[in-house]
């Protein structure tokens, strides 16, 4: 497996063979395009729209909101009609993760509990997404109120990934070809922003909205082979984000490349006076410089992070990357981040204590699923909660109740927190110390398949899977998953770059850089082939043989 | 960094840290019958079967690694952003007036209340 990787040689964001058609293209290309009239906003809406129909199978989607979508679209082409168009993302489909409150649009986290739930406000992201004209495909699959690492254990059923049907894993199976709907060994999306990721990797949108609170916009990511950025805690308004865990959730972006992603954080980003908890430093958009010398770079490579459970493919990978580095004239250094073993059980315990208060608030009065028991408040309270959570849910509010007794405060909780501060504090030695990015693995290897996935229960799944991501949250750093190559199984593997709080621009900035250096290629999916041959009948199209 | 990989990689096999991928499940016996009860009134969340005892059992076991750690005169870290100063909104009324929005998602109102069963009745006991 070489790691310059390149199955077509071309760049990452672009489509294939030269022939740009519109799905395959970055955010800053279709909108150029739109502005140029090569497209309208409703052609490229309905282009979406119909791609989201024939992967209906992947489970991306639990809402698709046709309507809305298509009434967005055309409002946009009117300004477009005008020359008034409101900037990047005016007639961009985008999808959102079902766990941000969406108007007037069903908003269930995957859980029965919210099943019919429609919020009548727009989270702060969500509007300020459409303030800039994106039209809003529908609402992404997850893990049941974004708890677990598989996108597997929602109320609506798994988010397959969509590498899982591609050429490039099918031909390493060379197994017998069946039908999608057939195929028993499909692999997990990762999660819980998995639909999210699924739905930026199959092209049906440009970009995603995931949430970030141990790895969920990291890791699914990851194994569906796009970029993942979770921004610094406090740049973005979680108002309107159901939360999980209060003090570290952000909200994720997915897109196809880096690039992209920075274009949507300029949209986001900012002080919002409805949650407390964003900075006031004023934040402006910036574009990205490209970066051409990394020569005053310095990468650190934290040495706990080479754990036996890392995959070789994944290790080698790590190590060609800081080489990569190194050969393009940065510093590549190897340093410590003492706590990280205990960081997954500090996560734990504070993760588990503060879900434990925020799903308090569900108890079937004021919104969400209602019992039929109406003996007395606490009877219904909990047959409500017993109906409406999934056992993860309910394991993890017991599991924080328990960490939360007078007897057990002191001893795990707030040492949970005194070791939370420690693992704090170890990052900032570290960048202190001269180091400007930290280069890791995102996840321990490819994404298995679902079969497998099962066979442990979701907290052990996360223990494992959170590994590298969560220290991110607890610490409140940007992050980035970055997709890297492909696997011996022609799956995707990323890789994961941390800067310091407040570092965003300069951590995109590297993103990119490192981004353009690997030439990650571009999934080859049936579905898309044959969008792309039906769209261009002039355009030439290389003979392959799309019949499996 | 090969080199360098290959080294750590020896390390990390000899010295090293497997403490959170492979736990020692301590499990039995730490969870009492009145400690299941009593999380059970606080969560309003029933455990529902004996599995998900066990796998409490486990998250304990698992939290326990924690102790491992010396925090001697270190503070709790309740969130990242503590040196700076949390905004306040100037405490005038901007927005509101939307009583049919709020109740509009409930299952069960009057005029303008949400009805809730009785509430000064415990718990029953469950099985």
């Amino acid at each position: 497996m070489t790691f310059l990787f390149s199955f077509f040689s071309l760049d990452h964001c672009g489509s294939r063979l030269g022939t740009k058609t519109m799905l395959g293209r970055s955010l800053r290309e279709v909108s150029a395009a739109l502005k140029q009239g090569q497209i309208t906003p409703t052609e490229l809406c309905q282009k979406c729209l119909s791609l989201i129909k024939k992967t209906k199978f992947l489970n991306a989607y639990i809402t698709v909101s046709e309507e809305v979508a298509l009434k967005q679209a055309e409002e946009s082409e009117r300004r477009y009609k005008k020359g008034h168009s409101l900037g990047n993302l005016d007639g961009i489909p985008v999808a959102i993760k079902d766990n941000f409150s969406t108007s007037g649009i069903k908003t269930t986290c995957a859980s029965n509990m919210l099943k019919d739930y429609i919020p009548p406000y727009n989270a702060t992201v969500v509007q300020k997404l459409l303030d800039q004209g994106a039209i809003l495909m529908g609402k992404t699959n997850l893990d049941e109120f974004a708890m677990g690492s598989g996108s597997t254990d929602g109320a609506f059923g798994p988010v397959k990934n969509p590498w899982s049907y591609s050429k490039q894993h099918k031909a390493k199976r060379k197994e017998k070809p069946h039908a999608e709907s057939e195929d028993p060994d499909w692999l997990i999306a990762g999660g819980s922003s998995g639909g999210s990721a699924a739905a930026v990797s199959a092209f049906t949108c440009f970009a995603a909205l995931g949430s970030d609170t141990g790895g969920s916009t990291r890791n699914p990511a990851a194994h569906c082979g796009v970029v993942g950025f979770k921004p610094s805690y406090g740049l973005v308004s979680r108002h309107g984000l159901i939360p999980l865990v209060n003090s570290m959730d952000v909200p994720g972006i997915l897109t196809r490349c880096v690039d992209d992603a920075a274009i949507v954080l300029g949209v986001l980003a900012g002080h919002d006076p409805k949650d407390s908890t964003t900075v006031q430093d004023p934040f402006k958009p910036f574009t990205l410089p490209t970066l051409t010398d990394v020569s005053k770079l310095r990468v650190g490579i934290p040495k706990e992070y080479l754990v036996p459970e890392l995959s070789r493919e994944v290790q080698s990978l790590w190590s060609k990357a800081a080489d990569l580095f190194e050969s393009e004239g940065a510093k590549v250094i190897e340093v410590s981040l003492p706590h990280t073993s205990y960081s997954i059980v500090c996560y734990h315990v504070l993760c588990t204590a503060e879900v434990a208060s925020n799903m308090a608030r569900f108890d079937g009065l004021e919104y969400g699923h209602r019992c039929n028991i109406d003996l007395s408040t606490e009877a219904m309270y909990a047959a409500t909660r017993r109906e409406g959570f999934n056992d993860v849910v309910r394991g993890r509010i017991l599991s924080g109740n328990y960490f939360l007794l007078k007897e057990n405060y002191e001893n795990y909780f707030v040492k949970a927190q005194k070791v939370r501060r420690l693992i704090a504090n170890d990052f900032v030695n570290v960048f202190n110390s001269g180091v400007d990015v930290l280069l890791t693995p995102t996840t321990l290897g490819e994404a298995v398949p679902y079969k497998e996935f099962i066979k442990e229960d979701n907290r052990t799944r996360s223990a494992q899977d959170d590994i590298f991501t969560q220290a991110a949250n607890m610490a409140g750093l940007p992050a980035v998953s970055v997709p890297v190559a492909l696997s011996n199984q022609g799956l995707p593997v990323g890789l994961q770059l941390i800067g310091p709080a407040f570092s965003d621009q300069q951590l995109l900035t590297v993103a990119r850089w490192f981004e353009k250096q690997i030439h990650f290629p571009v999934i080859q999916l049936q579905e898309i082939m044959d969008d792309f041959s039906s769209v261009s009948e002039n355009e030439k199209l290389p003979s392959i043989s799309l019949k499996q | 960094m090969w080199a360098r990989v290959a080294r750590l990689g020896r390390w990390a096999l000899v010295g090293g840290h497997r403490a959170f991928a492979t736990e020692v499940c301590r499990g039995g016996g730490r969870v009492t019958a009145e400690v299941i009860a009593h999380l059970e009134r606080l969560a309003l969340v029933d455990f529902g079967s004996r599995e998900a005892v066990a796998r409490l059992e486990k998250a304990i076991a698992f939290a326990e690694r924690l102790h491992a750690v010396d925090t001697e005169r270190v503070e709790p870290l309740e969130s990242v952003l503590e040196d700076r100063c949390l905004y306040l909104r100037p405490d005038n009324v901007v927005e509101g007036n939307c009583v049919e929005e709020i109740l509009q998602n409930s299952h069960r109102v009057v005029e303008e209340y949400f009805v809730a069963p009785p509430g000064n009745l415990s718990l029953p006991e469950m099985e």
